[in-house]
């Protein structure tokens, strides 16, 4: 986990202080992928209208581009609650995962109850408690929500136990030489050493949220991306299906960016992968 | 030494691991030897003669298997508080600044940090050539700073007792030989025990009042050396030479010893 440097120009800590990367190193970092998106989006544009591909098949990427434009009241409207499933799901994950973490670590008994059956649940494919979610919590944002937390609170749960056991012995005996009580080691040295740890679970959980919440809104919604997905396919409008996706791409992209700007802002003294 | 009184007493330590699932492990077998209150003591041995178990011991956070262990005549029982530690790792906490690292002993025995507490360790840090660095980070440091940080952080709370588990192992020789003066200068200066533990034999020659040489695991006392000569020693001397010379053979010839330090 002792990785001095990274090669993405991650935000720079000096003396407490944020100062993010020159904006020419940003570009330097971006314009490589950036070019060969483009180059791909023009590619697929030229076969589309070379072969005549048939719109409902493949439609070109001027097109969905026009349809999102047009269609963007209904695209942004349904974005922000997909979102809002996101944010509350996740952040009931975060509380969730921390707090069983810790219940793990401080207890010999919890661990070896609890974590053994939290790494099998692990393996129970969630999606399937989905359609039960929606007899108990409703087609609304509670059993999409719900279904965010039981996709991604794992990552943040293993992290978290992670980081607040990683505390070297010598530390620990340093301190209860020093007959520190276990709530101050756990205050001064084990919460704070499991921060990047959580962040960097949470780097991964909000990418397992995204696609927690539009499973959940394929399961049965009304409202949201994941419906406008469903909706579009049924009536043959690959063009809005498409501009749907795309809208959850850029979505999912930011929310990623974020959470990383967030890990290095936060937890600056150690480069969390 | 005799005149001066005993402050650590260990008498006849076994010390027996029971691993679960695996035969039992004996790291200290009836270690007996005595510190004087003032000393510097050095224990030099194999590696595995049962170093870290000692530190363990002495400090309280692990009875023995048998024997005792005595501080000022008190067997100890639990941590024993008053003692500084510093280990070969500087084992700092990345979250805080140097001057914050210094000042975590002191949190736990005080609860508040009191600005004479802060001067007093901008002061340690002065004397380890670090006063310019109290608001850095250790990452910013270098090894060599990180672990004199290490040993701030040790002598923070003014601890009569010091435990230093080859706290100098790390550093490069230059270094190591200036770290070594500045710590002879704190213990003459301050009159605290300290138990040094080093792979280093010229090192422990260098510094100590009594060499302990430990014999491979399970570990007990070889022989005890004196060194009386005044200082500051010279590690070219032939009274120097011939010491160093003596615990190398006690010590045998299947041990690699880090050796030329100085």
């Amino acid at each position: 986990m002792r990785t001095p440097a990274e090669a993405a120009p991650a935000a720079v800590v000096t003396r407490g202080r944020v100062s993010l990367p020159p904006l020419g190193q940003i570009v330097a970092e971006y314009q490589w992928p950036t070019l060969a998106v483009v180059v791909a989006l023009v590619i697929w544009e030229l076969v589309v209208v070379a072969f005549g591909i048939q719109e409902i098949v493949l439609p070109r990427p001027s097109k969905i581009l026009t349809v999102m434009i047009a269609e963007r009241t209904l695209l942004l409207r349904n974005m922000w609650v997909t979102l809002y499933e996101i944010l509350i799901g996740f952040a009931l994950s975060v509380i969730v995962g921390i707090g069983l973490a810790i219940a793990l670590v401080h207890s010999t008994v919890l661990e070896k109850t609890i974590y053994p059956l939290v790494v099998a649940f692990q393996n129970v494919p969630r999606v399937a408690v989905g359609p039960l979610l929606v007899i108990w919590l409703g087609m609304g944002i509670a059993s999409k929500s719900i279904l965010v937390l039981l996709v991604c609170f794992f990552p943040i749960v293993v992290n978290a136990a992670t980081g607040l056991k990683d505390v070297p012995g010598e530390m620990l005996d340093l301190l209860r030489a020093l007959r520190a009580s276990r709530t101050q080691i756990f205050w001064k040295v084990r919460l704070p050493n499991a921060f990047p740890y959580i962040l960097s679970g949470m780097k991964i959980a909000i990418t397992l949220a995204v696609i927690g919440a539009i499973i959940g809104e394929f399961i049965a919604a009304e409202k949201g991306l994941g419906l406008i997905i469903m909706v579009s396919t049924a009536s043959f409008n690959t063009p809005l299906v498409m501009g749907a996706i795309a809208v959850l791409v850029i979505m999912g992209g930011a929310l990623y960016a974020l959470m990383s700007l967030l890990a290095d802002v936060l937890a600056p003294w150690r480069k969390v992968p | 030494m005799s005149d001066r009184e005993t402050l650590l007493d260990i008498r006849g330590v076994t010390k027996t691991y029971f691993p679960e699932r695996k035969a039992p492990l004996t790291a200290l077998q009836g270690l007996s030897f005595s510190v004087a209150n003032g000393e510097f003591l050095s224990l030099v041995g194999p590696s595995g003669c049962g170093k870290s178990t000692f530190i363990k011991l002495t400090c309280g956070l692990l009875p023995p298997t048998s024997g005792q262990i005595l501080l000022n005549g008190q067997p100890v029982s639990e941590p024993i508080k008053d003692v500084g530690i510093a280990f070969q790792a500087p084992i700092l906490l990345e979250w805080r600044t140097v001057l914050q690292n210094v000042l975590l002993p002191l949190e736990i025995l005080e609860g508040r940090i009191q600005p004479r507490h802060r001067e007093h360790a901008i002061r340690l840090l002065s004397m380890v050539g670090l006063g310019g660095f109290a608001d850095a980070y250790p990452r910013e440091l270098s090894g060599g700073m990180q672990q004199r940080v290490s040993i701030c952080r040790a002598l923070v709370h003014d601890p009569y007792f010091l435990l230093m588990d080859e706290p100098f192992g790390a550093l490069d020789s230059i270094t190591r030989d200036r770290m070594g003066r500045e710590l002879l200068r704190i213990w003459e200066h301050s009159g605290k025990t300290i138990v040094f533990i080093t792979h280093n034999i010229a090192e422990a020659v260098f510094l100590s009042n009594r060499v302990v040489v430990l014999t491979p695991r399970p570990g007990t006392v070889r022989e005890i050396v004196t060194i009386d000569s005044p200082r500051p020693r010279d590690p070219g001397g032939s009274g120097f030479r011939a010491i160093e010379r003596h615990i190398h053979e006690l010590i045998g010839e299947d041990e690699t010893v880090e050796e030329g330090a100085r």
